[in-house]
């Protein structure tokens, strides 16, 4: 039953490995958020270098891809336990996006 | 509220189904009204057939016919089809997984209200100044000339609609991830729950596309804009490709549940384990992707050009494998078996066949330069006849008489239930199976007539008499129904004595609570592991004896979707112009809905609970239907 709490005391070797996983994640952290500036930087460089628009459009769209799955699995945590059922959803949910998206821009409108 | 039963009067009964949040009493309600649906079609069907028994027949007019068929259709795919599975999800699904209800039994009422509201809205059309006329498709070139409000209440009625089944196939995924009874992995659920999962997820990602579609045909038609006007920069090819993108995973919407119950009726009825269980699981979550990828075959015809055109014919090909392997998995439950030929089970064995000629001109329909002969004739109502009626009216029928004892604890006769069979089926194929080739040899569809002079009188005649068969079968099953009602006998747990799985291990109907520990699951066919280790309880529990939270009942799911019943009336009738108070009825229309919303929000409705001491009562006095 819900009102039963339990409550848990760590011992110091489980204190230990949450503090060296939890100093790993914040790693982790800024690593991609020096990758995500660095990815921004890039864009507008390119913009601002006046390369041409088939060369530029679909490389800003790359990167905004990597950043969008970046931002999910990193400050997100889509890879925590228990998330695989939604990554799945959401992942099948862009699949049929893209698809739609792609027969749409190739057969309606090119 | 107490769990202590007691004689209820008529008013109280219909308060009670009206407030109700359970899932059991749902799938009551969307048996009933999905059945009321599917009669109102069927009464369509006929009036079509009526009017093509002989050639250059007046007995509807060219505009009433055109209302006709596209409100069979719509009817028969939203209004009677989907509820029906829907109910059998609802009823039995959660017991499969051993649950005490769906994830959202307050949001499962609403989906239910806002399909009813929505269908009942659809079909008031026809009392209102006319019904929609431009195919169940609704083709947007079509559709905005149309004069009237029938296209108005086409849109709005299957937005409300579609709401609900979002709602519902939302619910059923986060019950099936969330709510699965300890030791019940995904590889031992029962093959409905997974078919029930993989169409909830169709619906999760198959119904937007459908909204988006109706949105835009409601801006186009009520308020002057021009997605789909080609003089004003529109195109109108994008509602047919929004369309099917819904419309093509629809199908499997509705088919893959049918397989489901086609599954479990194999396994029970030849009494064997399932064959191939895991490849059955693997077919459907693959026709399930596949389905998402094959729409354009439905506008080989409207000119995407050889390259569209060939990718999405080869895509449709693909779909006929994983099928084909669900089809040779059930022959080989079969085989061997030790098989009851009850009603259930003659409907499963006739589904293979009917199925399989359905799939066969599926895939001679794949191939775009054959269906450049093919497009719009009575072949391709001959095909899509065989895969719905063939696949899922088949398995709703068969699923109707299997979960009829656990939905009300009666067994519907079995004699009566072979009469039903019968007529339907020779009917079935009487009536489709000449349409083929009516096809070939040029009949179009959607022509409400057609000359002496084309050599298309008999198998017209042949088509409609097959047709006649179909009533009387259905005839016969409500007078099943009836007499089933009045003579009451009860049945106990396991009335076919040969089920698999947690459903047939607790009381028909189970208490309103469904288990009252939850159950242990070693297995797959967690029931028939226990039985065959001699278990006399028919389950192992995973917990003790406790108190149970339960939901309370309410009313709200009612009054939101009253209110955007109401509220589309409003809109309907808003931009005539000379209705002064239209803009009135859709703004109490929405107050209504918003306002009972915000009630929801602001108090608090923790639920009650079942005691130890009520539990221990039920289970000795075997009282058990609660509040």
């Amino acid at each position: 039953m819900a009102h039963d709490t339990h409550i848990h005391v760590r011992t110091q070797s489980e204190f230990e490995y949450a503090k060296k996983k939890r100093a790993d994640e914040m790693k982790g952290h800024l690593a991609t958020f020096a990758i995500m500036i660095f990815l921004t930087l890039i864009a507008f460089t390119m913009v601002a270098a006046g390369f041409s628009t088939y060369l530029i459009v679909p490389i800003i769209l790359l990167m905004a891809g990597i950043q969008v799955i970046l931002q999910l699995y990193y400050f997100m945590h889509l890879s925590g336990k228990g998330h695989g059922m939604v990554a799945f959803f959401l992942f099948c949910g862009i699949f049929v996006a893209f698809i739609t998206v792609l027969a749409l821009v190739t057969i309606v409108w090119w | 509220m107490s769990s202590i039963a007691q004689k209820k009067g008529f008013g109280a009964t219909i308060w009670d189904f009206m407030t109700t949040v359970d899932h059991k009493k749902i799938a009551i309600l969307y048996l009933i009204s999905g059945g009321f649906f599917f009669l109102v079609g069927g009464i369509e069907a006929m009036l079509i057939r009526i009017q093509l028994a002989k050639a250059g027949n007046d007995f509807l007019s060219a505009g009433l016919y055109n209302e006709i068929i596209t409100m069979h259709g719509t009817t028969m795919i939203f209004l009677a089809s989907m509820p029906l599975l829907l109910a059998f999800m609802n009823a039995i699904m959660p017991l499969q997984i051993g649950a005490r209800d769906v994830a959202f039994p307050f949001l499962n009422s609403l989906g239910f209200w806002l399909f009813f509201f929505g269908g009942i809205f659809l079909n008031l059309s026809w009392f209102m100044g006319g019904a929609p006329d431009a195919g169940w498709t609704n083709y947007a070139s079509l559709a905005l000339a149309s004069e009237g409000h029938g296209i108005d209440f086409y849109t709005l009625g299957l937005t409300i609609s579609g709401f609900g089944t979002l709602i519902a196939g939302i619910n059923f995924l986060v019950t099936i991830i969330n709510m699965r009874a300890p030791g019940m992995t995904y590889m031992r659920m029962p093959l409905f729950t997974w078919t029930t999962f993989v169409a909830s997820a169709l619906i999760l990602l198959a119904f937007p596309p459908l909204t988006v579609g109706l949105f835009f045909m409601i801006f186009d038609r009520l308020f002057n804009s021009s997605f789909f006007v080609v003089e004003m920069g529109g195109n109108t090819i994008i509602w047919e490709h929004l369309f099917w993108i819904f419309g093509h995973p629809e199908v499997y919407i509705l088919i893959l549940p049918a397989f489901g119950i086609f599954s479990e009726i194999f396994a029970i009825f030849s009494r064997k384990r399932l064959f191939g269980y895991t490849a059955l699981v693997f077919a459907t979550i693959l026709i399930g992707f596949y389905g998402f990828m094959v729409w354009a075959h439905h506008m080989f015809t409207v000119g995407l050009g050889p390259t569209a055109n060939a990718v999405f014919a080869l895509a449709t090909m693909i779909i006929a494998v994983p099928t084909g392997i669900k089809i040779f998995n059930w022959l080989l439950t079969i085989w061997g078996g030790s098989i009851s030929f009850t009603v259930p089970m003659i409907y499963a064995v006739a589904f293979i066949p009917s199925f399989v000629a359905g799939g066969v001109t599926g895939v001679m329909q794949a191939i775009a330069p054959l269906d450049y002969q093919l497009h719009d004739s009575y072949f391709i109502v001959a095909h899509f006849h065989y895969v719905i009626v063939g696949g899922v009216v088949l398995g709703i029928l068969a699923g109707t008489h299997l979960y009829w004892p656990k939905m009300f604890g009666t067994m519907l006769s079995e004699k009566l239930g072979k009469w039903t069979f019968w007529f339907f089926f020779i009917g079935f194929h009487l009536t489709f199976f000449i349409q083929h080739f009516l096809g070939l040899m040029g009949m179009p569809r959607r022509v409400y007539t057609f000359g002496a002079d084309q050599g298309w009188d008999l198998f017209n005649a042949i088509s409609s008499a097959g047709a006649v068969f179909m009533a009387i079968g259905v005839i016969i099953l409500l007078v099943n129904v009836v007499m089933t009602t009045i003579k009451n006998e009860r049945v106990g747990n396991d009335p076919w004595g040969d089920g698999r799985t947690l459903e047939w291990a607790i009381p028909s109907p189970p208490p309103f609570y469904n288990f009252a520990q939850t159950p242990l699951v070693r297995g797959l066919d967690t029931f028939w592991i226990e039985k065959m280790d001699g278990n006399k309880k028919g389950m192992i529990f995973a917990e003790p004896l406790g108190d149970i939270h339960m939901p309370n009942n309410s009313i709200i799911p009612f009054v939101i979707s009253l209110g955007m019943f109401i509220a589309s009336f409003g809109a309907l009738y808003f931009l005539d112009g000379d209705k002064p108070w239209a803009l009135a009825v859709l703004i109490i229309g929405l107050l209504i809905t918003f306002g009972s919303m915000l009630v929801r929000s602001l108090k608090d409705d923790l639920g009650f609970y079942i005691t130890k001491e009520e539990l221990l009562e039920d289970a000795k006095g075997g009282k058990t239907d609660g509040h």
